[in-house]
């Protein structure tokens, strides 16, 4: 472990969002202030997997894809939603309030 | 080289992101001088949920939507432009398109306006639906449960997404106004470009970023129209408000949205590809696309979607500033659960009872990360689900009492557990649905859909 103090994502971040992909699909979008950080978590792979797994609370096999998008330097993340939109126990139809998590990533 | 005669600039005026959330007569105005050759909009989506299309109601609301209509189909029938309309309704099922051709007809008449009116149905029959699910020829989307005959037939409403084919058959059949049922989002701007000779990928694109209308822009407005120039080798984005402008950021952000991967899109019939494409500001809040692809898939795949009723809803909205409650409260609500069943017994009310805790985790449910309730005070959300309007009223009932005057370990506010804002405390909600199709079909036909004209 080196004692190098982390940075919060809302340091580097302008935009972090969420919203249905489709009934059964939640995406996350990460965008960037400054291009240099976008590649900074491009080449250091940040973003994994497993830490939106550990992020949210849900199996690994519930991220569906982590996509890095060249024209708005920005960072995409698919999850699989546990309860599709509008079934019974949703909490957030439309998927717009389910980035919190994410605000709590530092690097 | 070239011999084909080049192609003129093709002007599509979007209006607004969905029909009825309206938008500023000065925008449009502008839009019109530019000459469009093309007006369109999408009416609808699936994000309001499953209960719209079982319903067969509309999450927008009807004077909006003949406010929008209106303009839109007196300029274009006065100007002799096309105004072609996706996913009437909202959810684009019978009962959704005939709604909005009931508000066509009364402004025709109305108006005193005449014009050949396109109608295109997504509808697919269930036996079709069975038919190709026996062939094979049904896969789920990711997440998506594997179809079976069961679901196809307690499943309402169940509909496909139509590509542009329905709407260039209308189209040459010289429909001047062209209202569809459930359609790819894109598929109102791309079609008539496309029958014209302009390229699939660039028009699809374009496609799908005016369907959102002036969301795309940057200050983004879903309530504002915006311009599509659709030229050989690429397409312009032009914003109709100096509020707004159009920049590369915001338009390739924007193809982010509400998608899981933005390099390739699928629709029916093939993908966008955009791996090559580059966003150009060219100034004037204008923005030039280059080097958007469409890429045909054999078979020709399109989207059904479905619902299914599971049963009625029933709410009571309470809040709890009790601190002691509070600390207890997740042991509180299970305490409660189990002698509501208690009281119930075994083979009677067999409903669901759901608690949405806001100050705690309304808004993220299990995925909450924060496990302890730092709020002072609690939103309870008390939902209950029967098999009929009846069950679920009697269940919201049972529930509410119980906990308002439950007992719980070290309780010290022995009036009473809950604040209701409101009386009557409890919301009969009607029937409640559950999204039970979202696969792909293959067709052997793209001109599958059924279409008809209408003289007004």
């Amino acid at each position: 472990m080196k004692n190098k103090k982390k940075t919060s994502i809302l340091k580097v971040a302008k935009v972090i969002r969420s919203k249905n992909s489709g009934p059964f699909e939640l995406t996350l979008d990460i965008m960037f202030k400054d291009p240099r950080y976008y590649q900074l978590f491009k080449e250091k792979k940040i973003i994994t997997p497993e830490k939106i797994a550990r992020l949210y609370g849900v199996p690994k096999a519930d991220v569906l894809k982590i996509v890095y998008f060249e024209p708005s330097q920005a960072i995409k993340i698919t999850l699989r939603r546990k309860i599709p939109s509008g079934s019974p126990g949703d909490t957030d139809i439309y998927g717009a309030q389910q980035h919190a998590p994410l605000l709590n990533l530092t690097f | 080289m070239k011999t084909k005669k080049k192609l003129p600039p093709f002007k599509i005026l979007s209006t607004t992101a969905i029909l009825g959330y309206g938008f500023p007569e000065s925008s449009f105005k502008r839009g019109l001088s530019k000459k469009p050759d093309l007006i369109a909009a999408d009416a609808g989506s699936t994000d309001p949920g499953p209960y719209y299309l079982g319903s067969g109601k509309s999450f927008t609301d009807r004077n909006a939507v003949k406010r929008d209509l209106k303009l839109m189909i007196r300029a274009g029938v006065e100007r002799k432009i096309p105004v072609v309309i996706g996913t009437a309704g909202g959810s684009g099922a019978r009962p959704h398109l005939e709604w909005c051709l009931d508000i066509v007809r009364e402004i025709a008449r109305e108006e005193n306006l005449h014009f050949r009116l396109g109608i295109a149905y997504a509808d697919v029959d269930k036996e079709t639906v069975l038919k190709s699910l026996k062939q094979k020829k049904i896969k789920p989307l990711p997440f998506v449960p594997e179809l079976t005959p069961e679901v196809v037939e307690q499943s309402e409403n169940i509909v496909a997404q139509m590509g542009v084919e329905p709407f260039i058959k209308l189209l040459q059949e010289g429909s001047e106004v062209i209202i569809a049922g459930r359609s790819y989002d894109p598929a109102v701007f791309a079609a008539l470009p496309i029958s014209l000779g302009y390229d699939p990928g660039l028009a699809f694109h374009l496609g799908k970023i005016l369907e959102c209308a002036a969301i795309a822009a940057t200050p983004g407005s879903g309530s504002d129209c915006a311009l599509g120039i659709l030229e050989e080798d690429s397409f312009i984005l032009e914003s109709l408000s100096p509020e707004r402008k159009f920049t590369p950021q915001s338009a390739a952000a924007h193809t982010l949205y509400e998608k899981s991967d933005p390099y390739q899109l699928p629709g029916p019939g093939g993908m966008i590809d955009l791996r090559e494409c580059s966003f150009e500001d060219i100034g004037n809040g204008r923005v030039r696309v280059r080097g958007s692809k469409f890429v045909p898939s054999d078979p020709y795949w399109i989207k059904i979607e479905g619902v299914r009723l599971i049963g009625f809803r029933s709410i009571s909205i309470a809040g709890v500033r009790d601190p002691i409650m509070i600390d207890k409260i997740d042991s509180i609500l299970k305490a409660v659960e189990t002698k509501v069943r208690e009281i119930l017994g075994k083979d009677k009310n067999q409903g669901r009872i759901y608690f949405h805790v806001y100050g705690k985790n309304g808004v993220m449910g299990d995925l909450e990360p924060v496990k302890k309730t730092l709020s002072h005070e609690l939103g309870i959300v008390i939902e209950t689900i029967g098999k009929t309007q009846e069950e679920a009223d009697s269940l919201l009932a049972l529930t509410r009492s119980v906990l308002l005057h439950y007992g719980y370990e070290g309780r010290i506010s022995t009036a009473g557990n809950l604040a209701f804002p409101f009386s009557p405390s409890d919301v009969a909600m009607g029937k409640v649905y559950e999204f039970s199709i979202y696969h792909l079909m293959e067709l052997n036909d793209p001109n599958f859909f059924r279409t008809e004209v209408e003289e007004l």
